[in-house]
């Protein structure tokens, strides 16, 4: 065979370039960790692609990549989270709490300097002079704006120019410029030449800025420069702090050890609501696999049937819930339930005049997710159950009769001895996918109704998932680290449920060759 | 013939449970359709509405004045469900050749690990997730945060699920076909490619079908990486007709019609696939 060997080298020399100078700018930009990071994914596909020894590994660096960087990376980085104080309170680095510190500055009030404020070219806009002594001689000058818009919000810097004499025109009086003092409190005028700068003093003069703390190297320490207020770093808590132990400025992240783990069992507060929504978790899982299983191998086994006429119809229309996307579903039923606006309370009003509180009962909160979620499940089971049924050869039956068995009990003794081993893996994964299912929780109550007298928002219906979830991105708690910390249990809970399915999965397979 | 009466019995009950059984079940869809009809966002009624009114489809269909995204978001959930749906096939598909056909060292640990990693939900991890996409997105704004490119990058976490499905297909394929054409000098990437995958495409079709349902419905991880309205999935936009402060049942009942029916026809066309490919993830053979 012949064929052209340079031209898949090239190409792949040509990629591995292109691949190592993004990771070049990457590491410039001031990310080296994650430059070297890349760079080992790059070698690592270099290796994999140019050595025969390695074929097999073509084949999975794709998806590996894939699942690694979406799948691992993070798990591993919520398992390192799980170990600070990650949150809305501890959210910048060490490092950017101290730069905060370092930007913040304060009204110097010992040389103040004269303000004037004169009308700009059009109605919202002015223009500032501030007279300044400046250079050696200490000669006056006078530093003109630009044209300042008002309103003005947020703080903004506006640029100065030095010029001998003031602005052309009649300043305003103090009562004009009280009436553009919010917008006057945002500027800070930046001095061309020193490139220092000046802010609102009171209405009629500017003051130049100066850094409100000074740093010491030796212990990272701040000393305010106005009142000699020092502030240490504490790095059990993640803030600077006081001589009276007040926190004061942004706090940062900090490891603290097993300190949300202890949390969860220690603290009364935290401890409550964690094991409620644990215990609920597990019934919520349980009785989902088991509601789901009974009906679907009931409606199996009566559709196994072959008295009854038109089997196929009956099977599409019973498996439609099936058929339609869950969070469709989930929302329709969250509407229906709705008790002021909903149709089944609606319905249940004309029936038998009752107005079930499906959203703010506890129970019966829990009771509307069981049924929604027996709804939504009990197709996959019966698909599941007809599946097996199929293979059980139907002359047992036959001789059960002759023994004088009833249905009844052929399907009790018979039927399910026969399906249950090869479901059991099933099973097992219907129980951690209903464990984890967030979509139903979520989108049909968030977990409502709340818990009162929680320290943090949780719900009576909340699931892990959601619990976590919430802790994380809702209810204004952005609370990283321990829901981290949930989510570390969580995963050690699954891995073993799954771990113990994959075993019982094998242990099935080995027995079905044998 | 006592027998023959019981059996009657039994069957006309059996109908007859049946009958009840479906009526349940269609209880919400007929509902669904009803409200969709009905005046205003909050009216109760009968099953017909009385009068009908076609408000509700109007806006879904973007007829009114008020902007409606509901096309639009359609549009990004079949975007986002089958070009990942692809790449998932891409990536499984050659992932599962490795696992079921290549010899390497700690293969049924890795196959073991992969799994058991891929039961932890994505979502638990979401803040780990939004940081690599706000790292992506300082270097490569259209594959970071609140893109779609982004979202399916995201989306090709889930890859083990698949890799284990096809693999399970594949070990039913028997590898005495590629070891006499690679005899007769084929390479193992073209017994790959022209044997192993021209005979797996049924196993390829439910991995496909499988993965686009699950990304059509996908919600938690959409909603946190998507942040505008109008690069929404269905799954967020859907939802956010039911916030508390701004209930809007009649256009959810409009769009979930809307989106609902084609979703369900692909499914019900392709179910006799998927139910052996539900059957053959646990139960093989």
């Amino acid at each position: 065979m012949i064929r052209n060997s340079y031209i898949p080298k090239v190409l792949y020399a040509a990629i591995m370039l292109v691949f190592l100078y993004l990771d070049y700018l990457i590491y410039r930009s001031g990310h080296p960790v994650l430059g070297v990071l890349i760079l080992a994914v790059i070698g690592l596909a270099a290796f994999v692609y140019a050595n025969g020894k390695t074929y097999a590994w073509r084949y999975l660096f794709p998806s590996l990549l894939g699942f690694g960087m979406f799948v691992i990376i993070p798990l591993i980085y919520t398992i390192y989270v799980a170990f600070t104080n990650y949150s809305g309170n501890n959210l910048l680095t060490f490092e950017e709490t101290k730069a905060y510190f370092q930007r913040e500055k304060t009204v110097d009030a010992n040389k103040s300097y004269p303000l004037k404020v004169y009308a700009g070219n059009s109605a919202d806009e002015y223009i500032l002079s501030v007279e300044i002594a400046a250079g050696q001689s200490q000669e006056t000058v006078y530093l003109i704006s630009d044209p300042l818009r008002v309103p003005q919000d947020n703080p903004v810097e506006l640029s100065v120019v030095q010029e001998k004499s003031p602005p052309s025109g009649t300043p305003l009086l103090v009562p004009q410029v009280i009436k553009i003092r919010t917008s006057l409190k945002n500027i800070t005028l930046i001095d061309p030449v020193t490139s220092s700068g000046l802010r609102m003093n009171s209405f009629t003069t500017f003051a130049p800025t100066l850094n409100t703390w000074s740093y010491d190297p030796k212990d990272e320490s701040f000393k305010n420069v106005e009142n000699g207020q020092i502030v240490r770093p504490d790095f059990a808590t993640g803030f600077y702090m006081d001589d009276q132990k007040q926190p004061i400025g942004p706090g940062f992240r900090v490891q603290i050890g097993w300190g949300n783990f202890t949390q969860i069992f220690t603290n009364e507060s935290v401890r409550g609501p964690f094991i409620t929504v644990f215990i609920w978790t597990i019934l919520f899982a349980l009785f989902s696999v088991l509601l789901t299983f009974i009906l679907g191998f009931l409606l199996a086994v009566l559709l196994e049937w072959e008295a009854i006429r038109g089997q196929k119809i009956w099977r599409s229309l019973i498996i439609l819930p099936y058929a339609v996307p869950a969070f469709i579903s989930i929302l329709i039923f969250r509407g229906l339930f709705n008790p002021q606006f909903g149709d089944i309370n609606a319905f249940l009003n004309m029936l038998f005049g009752i107005r079930p509180d499906w959203t703010t009962d506890p129970l019966l909160a829990r009771v509307m997710v069981l049924l929604v979620n027996l709804w939504l499940g009990y197709p996959y089971m019966m698909i599941l159950c007809t599946g097996i049924l199929q293979s059980v050869p139907k002359d047992i039956y036959e001789a059960s009769a002759i023994d004088g068995g009833t249905p009844l009990s052929d399907v009790y003794r018979m039927t399910l001895p026969l399906i249950l081993p090869p479901l059991k893996p099933l099973l097992i994964a219907s129980f951690a996918f209903n464990f984890n299912n967030f979509l139903l929780i979520q989108l049909l109550t968030g977990g409502a109704p709340q818990m009162v007298g929680a320290s943090t928002s949780v719900g009576y219906t909340d699931i892990l998932v959601t619990y976590t979830f919430n802790l994380a991105f809702r209810n204004a708690g952005a609370n990283y680290g321990f829901a981290s910390a949930i989510a570390t249990i969580i995963f050690v809970i699954v891995s073993i449920l799954s771990y113990v399915n994959l075993k019982a999965a094998t242990r099935n397979d080995a027995k079905n060759k044998r | 013939m006592i027998k023959g009466k019981f059996h009657t019995l039994g069957l006309t009950l059996t109908y007859l449970f049946l009958a009840a059984f479906v009526a349940l079940t269609m209880f919400p869809f007929l509902m669904i359709i009803s409200i969709s009809f009905r005046q205003g966002n909050m009216s109760l009624g009968s099953l017909i509405p009385d009068p009908v009114s076609l408000e509700h489809w109007k806006y879904v269909l973007g007829l009114t004045a008020d902007k409606s995204y509901v096309l639009q978001w359609f549009g990004n959930s079949m975007l986002v469900a089958s070009v990942s749906s692809v790449m998932i096939l891409l990536l499984s598909g050659t992932g599962a050749y490795a696992f079921a056909r290549l010899r390497f060292k700690g293969r049924g640990r890795l196959l073991t690990g992969l799994m058991i990693l891929q039961m932890f939900p994505q979502v638990l991890s979401l803040v780990a997730i939004y940081a690599i996409l706000n790292v992506i997105s300082k270097y490569v704004p259209a594959l970071g945060l609140n893109t779609h490119p982004g979202l399916m990058l995201v989306y090709l976490g889930g890859v083990a699920i698949y890799i284990w499905m096809i693999k399970g297909y594949f070990d039913t394929i028997p590898a005495s076909i590629e070891e006499s054409a690679m005899i007769d000098g084929a390479t193992t990437f073209q017994t790959f490619l022209g044997i192993l995958l021209p005979m797996s495409l049924p196993i390829f079709a439910v991995v496909f079908i499988l993965s686009f349902i699950s990304y059509m419905g996908e919600y938690p991880v959409a909603s946190v990486v998507l942040t505008q309205t109008g690069s929404w999935t269905l799954a967020v936009g859907a939802n956010s007709f039911l916030y508390d402060q701004n209930y809007q049942w009649g256009r959810f009942a409009a769009t979930a019609v809307l989106s609902g029916i084609p979703i369900s026809m692909m499914f019900l066309v392709c179910q006799k696939f998927l139910v052996s490919g539900l059957t053959s993830g646990g139960v093989k053979e």
